[in-house]
């Protein structure tokens, strides 16, 4: 019988720290798609209220707080960052569970938003992204979800097959960040 | 060239996966003739003005989104949301 060690997607990989910005995992206990039944938008975000105490986020925008959220993720459709979902939800939308799916990781600290100003073409200063902000864009040449957490702090999420280029890349931009001083 | 999604705003141009004219989304009937799918399939405007293009935002948030723009001035005129024209039209 094969024994299968479970790893999480940044195993080895983090938690690094360059300068005065840190890189950690930050892997919630579960990730769920939901994507909304047509025209149950309303419907949706009232089960999602009762269940889990947030609204379906609003465009590039997210819900809830560190213990549970939701990220806007696309036309109708957010990912569940947190707890296990409320099975009710399926009434109202398709939820799928990406738990073992994407790379979490917590950018965080002075200087975090000048890290991402080289990889990723939107703007994340706090004058256009504030705290609960949230974009699908791109990192490098990867696609990701970037949400701004807190006043210093970034959740980034990418494929879980890409954590590697994910840190390569983020572990790059902190050294040359922090080498301008 | 900077392209503004209908959901997430304007956003840089390599984020986005050009698919070419928005003839797509006028599906002619499945009974129709040879003549008009050959038309819908093989023939396109090289239009040096004003045209309409399907473009994919790949790396953002998955919307596909038709773009009017200007081939002369590199102008983008109007972005829409593909399923909205779609439905209009339908």
């Amino acid at each position: 019988m094969v024994e299968l060690l479970a790893k999480t997607p940044c195993e080895g990989l983090l938690p690094i720290s360059v300068g005065n910005v840190s890189l950690a995992e930050d892997l919630p206990v579960s990730l769920t798609m939901l994507t909304v039944h047509k025209g149950r938008l309303e419907a949706c975000s009232e089960l999602l209220k009762s269940a889990h105490g947030m609204a379906m986020p609003k465009p590039n925008r997210a819900t809830g707080t560190a213990a549970a959220r939701a990220i806007w993720f696309g036309r109708d459709q957010a990912m569940l960052v947190g707890p296990a979902p409320n099975w009710s939800l399926k009434n109202e939308a398709a939820v799928v569970d990406q738990s073992d799916a994407w790379a979490v990781v917590k950018l965080e600290g002075v200087g975090a938003e000048d890290v991402l100003a080289r990889l990723v073409p939107v703007n994340v200063r706090t004058a256009t992204f504030k705290r609960g902000h949230t974009a699908r864009t791109m990192l490098g040449h990867m696609t990701v979800s970037i949400t701004r957490v807190g006043e210093q702090a970034f959740q980034i999420m990418a494929f879980r097959s890409m954590a590697k280029t994910l840190v390569h890349d983020l572990q790059r931009a902190m050294e040359s960040v922090a080498a301008r001083g | 060239m900077r392209l503004t999604c209908p959901h997430c705003g304007e956003r840089d141009r390599r984020e986005f996966y050009y698919q070419g004219d928005a003839v797509a989304l006028n599906r002619p009937d499945p009974e129709a003739s040879d003549v008009v799918w050959d038309d819908y399939l093989h023939n396109r405007d090289n239009p040096a003005g004003v045209t309409r293009d399907l473009w994919y935002h790949e790396g953002g948030c998955g919307a596909w989104i038709v773009v009017t723009r200007n081939t002369l001035t590199h102008e983008v005129l109007a972005t829409e949301l593909a399923s909205d024209v779609t439905e209009v039209s339908a």
